[in-house]
């Protein structure tokens, strides 16, 4: 036998479940436990940039919307920078990027308020334009599903997107694109997910 | 704040046969909830290496002891004192510190505390049944509970889940976001329950299974199991592609 590589195993994946409100998002399982839930505020007071709404629904393979999912959202600031000690650069105080969002539990409606990111410098020299990661958990789904939503008024810099770009079927690029509008004076991004079929979002192995 | 400039690559490729596949019919809720087409694989970016920073003001001391972080004052959950504990690690075997761990799970008669939950299983009035902490430098966690009881759910007619904690857990980079759970050695419901048994390979359950740990129990008071945790790890740059280019 060769030698050993020594490597553990990462550790494997199993469904968050019908219940995960109750670790994540506790206030929505119906009960007050935490001084504070992590996640509900994205980009902080100080954010520069254009303030949006983001909202959806998931839905799954027969199109019923999912009643259970939670969403995190993980994005840049206005400039393109992460809240992160690796990426070089500057946030606002108090811009963290990161989000946690759960559904009504009767419709199924999902929705957070942030800053619209900045394009971000992505592998070898190529700009990524503006995007949010999300991850989304749920029971019957048994490893959380990546994806990213991309901006439908930045079609220039979509169309030049690395990532974007990698889909080999371009009709489903169309799946990553949120709409925009604009409801009471304010810029809203709507961002339907469909978990299987024809419609299915591209899911990245990241 | 000055930042120094990334030093690490990409994270290693997550080996998909040894999670769950995404559809597995034992499973009935994966069933119209699974992706159909192949994930689009993407060499990581800023965007998957970057992750979360969370710090102390986040949460509160307590927020780790579910025996007593929903507890009256003076009053205790009903059910076996328990520890569980260990360390968050990378796939290299370097701990990964000052990491989230976020945990839920049912009370002793498994029940949740939960209003979508309507399990006959009695509420106990002073059990939450959440908690999280932070990995200390050398990544280590532990929390104080009770051991979760098994409860029935709707797949095929009889089928019960085993006992079992959820996890949640970040590590630095948003690529390595992952929620599991953890199971309690020698539970005869593991082999019968087929949300464990989505897991293709026996040693995967093995290492979802958390060991009794006679060393760190605290005698007359709790026993403990020990859980270690394993992120992705991450390439060192020696030799590596430019992922900024700039
Ligand atoms: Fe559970």
């Amino acid at each position: 036998m060769a030698q050993d590589l020594n490597y553990l195993k990462e550790t494997p994946s199993q469904t968050a479940g019908p219940f995960v409100h109750i670790g994540l998002a506790p206030g929505a399982a119906g009960f007050e436990i935490y001084d504070q839930e992590l996640g509900q505020d994205i980009a902080g007071p100080n954010a520069s940039g254009e303030r949006i709404r983001v909202e959806g629904l998931v839905m799954d393979g027969i199109g019923s919307p999912v009643k259970d999912v939670l969403l995190e959202a993980w994005q840049a600031n206005a400039q393109g920078i992460y809240a992160h000690p690796e990426h070089p650069g500057e946030v606002e105080d108090g811009f963290r990027g990161w989000g946690r969002v759960i559904t009504d539990f009767d419709t199924g409606e999902w929705a957070f308020d942030t800053v619209k990111p900045g394009p971000v410098m992505g592998r070898n020299g190529q700009m990524m334009a503006p995007h949010i990661n999300l991850w989304i958990v749920a029971r019957g789904i048994n490893v959380g599903l990546n994806t990213r939503l991309y901006f439908e008024d930045e079609a220039e810099a979509n169309a030049g997107d690395p990532v974007i770009n990698l889909i080999e079927w371009e009709k489903r690029r169309a799946t990553l694109i949120a709409k925009r509008s604009i409801r009471d004076g304010a810029v809203v991004y709507r961002f339907d997910i469909c978990l299987q079929g024809n419609d299915e979002t591209v899911f990245f192995d990241v | 704040m000055q930042k120094p400039p990334l030093k690490q690559g990409e994270f290693y490729q997550r080996d998909r046969r040894w999670h769950p596949p995404a559809l597995d019919r034992n499973y009935k809720t994966s069933v119209a909830r699974s992706p159909q087409f192949p994930l689009i694989s993407l060499e990581n970016t800023v965007s998957e290496i970057t992750g979360p920073v969370f710090g102390h003001n986040d949460f509160a001391p307590v927020d780790n002891d579910l025996l007593k972080n929903f507890a009256q004052p003076d009053q205790s959950p009903v059910g076996e004192r328990i520890i569980v504990h260990g360390r968050v690690l990378d796939e290299n075997a370097r701990p990964v510190p000052n990491t989230l761990v976020e945990i839920w799970q049912a009370n002793a008669s498994g029940r949740y505390r939960h209003k979508k939950d309507t399990y006959l299983g009695a509420i106990d009035p002073n059990f939450g049944g959440c908690g999280r902490t932070m990995t200390d430098a050398d990544g280590y966690y532990y929390f104080r509970t009770i051991k979760p009881g098994a409860y029935p759910w709707r797949n095929w007619v009889n089928d019960w889940r085993p006992a079992h904690i959820h996890i949640s857990v970040f590590g630095t980079g948003f690529a390595q976001r992952l929620i599991t759970q953890l199971y309690f050695e020698g539970d005869p419901l593991i082999a019968r329950c087929p949300i464990v048994q989505t897991l293709p390979d026996p040693a995967a359950v093995e290492q979802l299974t958390a060991r009794m740990d006679m060393n760190a129990s605290i005698p007359l008071d709790t026993i403990a199991y020990k859980f270690d945790i394993v992120l992705r790890g991450r390439r060192s740059t020696l030799f590596e592609n430019r992922l900024e280019g700039n």
